[in-house]
């Protein structure tokens, strides 16, 4: 009897090869022997590649001078900066790019999310048509098709197409008029500012008001009144320091004024409408998790559809929108790298392009290039990640 | 005490009176128009504007494409209505199938495309016979055929470099060997970030978070420049065959992330069945978990098909001439420059077919395949 509950409770070891802990640490350690061997063969290589090439390492080339001359840059550049100026100007114009895409892309996406769902039919199924048709074509033909198809085949500087004489677009970009600013003009950001934290301020405690009295604040009239009135004051306390330089057509082009090259406005129409289409579909799916039943359970309590929808459809509707929402963001950032195909001079065309071409340093430069996307996508995912823990539904 | 109540003359009687039809505004066409289009003054403001918007867009696009369009001769002295040049598509429609894939050779190329559409649609056909078959044949001796026949070089057949390939053809040929690869690897991936030991797990989510994290564009970048760097001097690959590495890893990652939302999705009551059932690692996944979870991801699964599908035209960009690229070397030859819009939108019409037909299919299979535990 005894003999028999020993053996019950002491089973047979498995013999080592059959026993799970110590098939996991071999197959672990075989993976890592595979990872460090593949590295080390990889890191051989190329070491032994660039020395017989002749090709320099390290990342001293960010300190040369460039010698090239790149058409928009936001910060000072000329052909004497350096190949690391020239960095900077290409990682500035692809934050650019994708920063006004995103706004634009939203904007766009939402307005045909809701369109789709649009209780009239002609307006429902033209959203459809526009989502099916632009998320089914490649996005770099529409890239081609907006920058060779429509924007290189406008007409020449001299026969522009106008807009009261202010807006002239022609196969050189669209040129705008360009603010100057005159002394005192810093007041009027200021007054922003300080309208922002003030806005900010008041929302804060007018919620607090809310939540221990119950007496709501008009919060959306203020913070409008704040946000237009102080910067208003603040102009008509410096005079209106801000006059507009006009373009003016001389010779065979325009001087004066703004340009926005035709290669930065494919890619944002192209971006935008692109992103818009995918947009669309994620706020439509949005809105329609939302059961039909929060919005009567909302209007059986007294709140009206205003309050109805900001305070219980739409936080509901943001948790299911917000995580795909940010990919797409994403998506947009990693594709502006496709401007590399017109030559619009952001980080790929100018630096895994123009730079790794003269240089032929592929390693540092491609390595610089994956790090700089790299570095974006996972600040946006941490911030997603925070944002989701903040939204998720708190179960009890 | 009982009275009859007499109906006086005129009075409502029920069922008496037969019963009126709706009103004609609230049926048939007008009811319709009324209920969808006109219900409030917004909506009839909105629905005339669109009517004016498809009002200055449709007819001259129908003029452009269709009623003044140019399809005969073979230059582009043909064209002279002012409408599409459909000339252009025309007279370089070969080469924009099959590139430059030398003339005498092209059977080859018609050749697996029959066979890869007879495959296809008794795949797709439901109620034909032998399908494991047929899978089996698509999937292990096709692509040896396929490869035979397109580069050449056994049997007779004259080489065709890679360099010669271009048009549909590639794009396809980018297309079908991305996809097939970069599922059973991203179907890895995925166990792999699941799976128990620490040190598997990490290499997976380092290697898909990294592949996740930087643009295709910069992948191929990597593979035209970077990879001939890594290999030992003398060992070179094929241009087309390092595009193809950059994308199947690219779009594994992609994949990884779907399937892993679908293993994610299969409650742990399967897991501890399957377990209890005294089976393996390798057999519960393959026989319990894999196959429910990938019915679960199939529209994820479509979904990045069709991304790669729509990201082979990147290979432009590091000079090999897809469907896109060599359309947009066609309309800068200066014999046809100023038609660039013909070759857009057909190429826009093929890539939408494709895409579309996908996307739709995947909704079919999902209806197929669904067993009733939607809600």
């Amino acid at each position: 009897m005894t003999t028999e509950s020993k053996s019950l409770t002491k089973p047979r070891k498995p013999p080592v090869w059959n026993d799970p802990t110590y098939r996991a640490i071999f197959f672990q350690l075989l993976l890592l022997v595979l990872v460090v061997g593949f590295g080390l063969y990889i890191f051989n290589n190329t070491t032994a590649n660039l020395e017989r090439q002749g090709i320099a390492s390290g990342f001293g080339f960010l300190q040369t001078t460039a010698g090239f001359d790149i058409i928009t840059h936001l910060i000072d550049y000329t052909e004497e900066s350096t190949y690391g100026r020239a960095f900077m100007v290409s990682l500035i114009n692809t934050l650019v790019l994708a920063a006004i895409g995103i706004v634009l892309a939203t904007i766009l996406g939402v307005i045909v999310g809701i369109a789709r769902l649009s209780p009239n039919w002609l307006i429902a199924r033209m959203a459809t048509v526009y989502i099916e048709t632009i998320r089914n074509i490649p996005l770099l033909l529409q890239i081609f098709f907006w920058y060779f198809a429509v924007l290189r085949s406008v007409p020449h500087p001299r026969d522009s197409m106008q807009i009261f004489d202010t807006f002239f677009l022609n196969n050189r970009g669209l040129y705008s008029p360009a603010p100057l600013f005159e002394q005192g003009f810093w007041l009027i950001p200021a007054a922003l500012g300080i309208a922002i934290i003030a806005i900010i301020t008041i929302a804060i405690w007018a919620k607090r008001r809310q939540e221990r009295t119950g007496q709501p604040f008009h919060t959306v009239w203020v913070s409008l009144g704040i946000f237009f009135g102080l910067p208003l004051l603040a102009a008509i306390v410096t005079g209106f320091p801000l006059t507009w330089e006009y373009p003016e057509l001389k010779g065979f082009n325009f001087r004066g004024g703004m340009v926005i090259i035709p290669e930065f406005m494919s890619m944002l129409l192209a971006l935008s409408i692109y992103t818009a289409a995918f947009i669309a579909e994620i706020v439509r799916a949005g809105i329609q998790a939302v059961s039909h039943g929060q919005t009567e359970a909302a209007y059986a309590l007294g709140l009206r559809p205003g309050p109805t929808l900001r305070l219980v459809i739409l936080p509901q509707a943001l948790r299911v929108i917000i995580p795909p929402l940010t990919s797409q963001y994403l998506n947009l950032t990693k594709n502006s790298s496709l401007a590399a195909a017109i030559a619009y001079p952001e980080l790929v065309s100018v630096f895994a392009g123009t730079v790794l071409n003269q240089t032929g340093q592929a390693v540092e430069i491609i390595a610089i290039t994956m790090a700089v996307y790299l570095a974006l996508s996972l600040l946006i995912s941490l911030f997603m990640n925070w944002y989701n823990q903040k939204m998720a539904l708190v179960e009890r | 005490m009982v009275t009859t109540t007499q109906t006086p003359p005129g009075a409502y009687v029920p069922g008496a009176h037969p019963n009126l039809p709706p009103p004609s505004s609230s049926v048939g066409a007008v009811g319709w128009m009324r209920s969808n289009l006109f219900s409030s003054p917004a909506n009839t403001l909105l629905t005339l504007v669109a009517i004016y918007l498809l009002y200055t867009l449709i007819p001259p696009v129908v003029q452009w494409a269709f009623l003044q369009a140019d399809l005969n001769g073979d230059s582009r002295e043909a064209c002279t209505s002012g409408g599409a040049c459909w000339v252009f598509i025309k007279s370089r429609f070969a080469q924009f199938m099959y590139g430059f894939y030398p003339d005498a050779e092209r059977w080859r190329v018609d050749t697996l495309g029959i066979m890869l559409v007879v495959c296809l649609s008794w795949l797709l056909i439901p109620h034909l016979p032998a399908k494991k078959w047929v899978i089996l044949f698509a999937l292990l001796i096709y692509p040896i055929i396929a490869f035979f026949l397109l580069y050449g070089g056994s049997f007779g057949l004259e080489i065709v470099e890679t360099p010669q390939w271009g048009g549909l053809m590639l794009t396809l040929v980018i297309a079908i060997v991305g996809i097939t690869t970069s599922l059973p690897l991203g179907i890895l991936l995925a166990l792999g970030r699941r799976s128990n030991m620490p040190l598997v797990r990490a290499v997976c989510v380092v290697f898909i978070e990294f592949w996740r994290g930087v643009p295709l564009i910069t992948v191929l970048f990597m593979a035209s420049v970077m990879l001939p760097l890594f290999l030992p001097e003398g060992v070179n690959f094929d241009k087309l065959l390092r595009a193809l590495i950059g994308i199947m890893l690219f779009s594994a990652a992609y994949m990884a992330e779907v399937v892993r939302g679908g293993l994610q999705a299969i409650p742990k009551g399967q897991y501890e069945a399957a377990a209890a059932l005294g089976l393996g690692y390798w057999k519960m996944m393959g026989l319990i978990i894999l196959p429910q979870a990938l019915k679960l991801v199939i529209p994820g699964i479509v979904n990045t098909f069709i991304g790669l599908f729509k990201d082979t035209t990147l290979v432009l960009i590091i000079g090999l001439f897809d469907f896109l690229g060599i359309i947009q070397s066609a309309a800068t030859d200066p014999k046809w420059l100023g038609y660039a819009v013909e070759g857009y939108v057909f190429a826009a019409a093929v890539y939408w077919l494709f895409c579309f037909s996908m996307s739709r299919y995947s909704q079919h299979l999902e209806q197929k395949l669904a067993t009733g535990h939607k809600r």
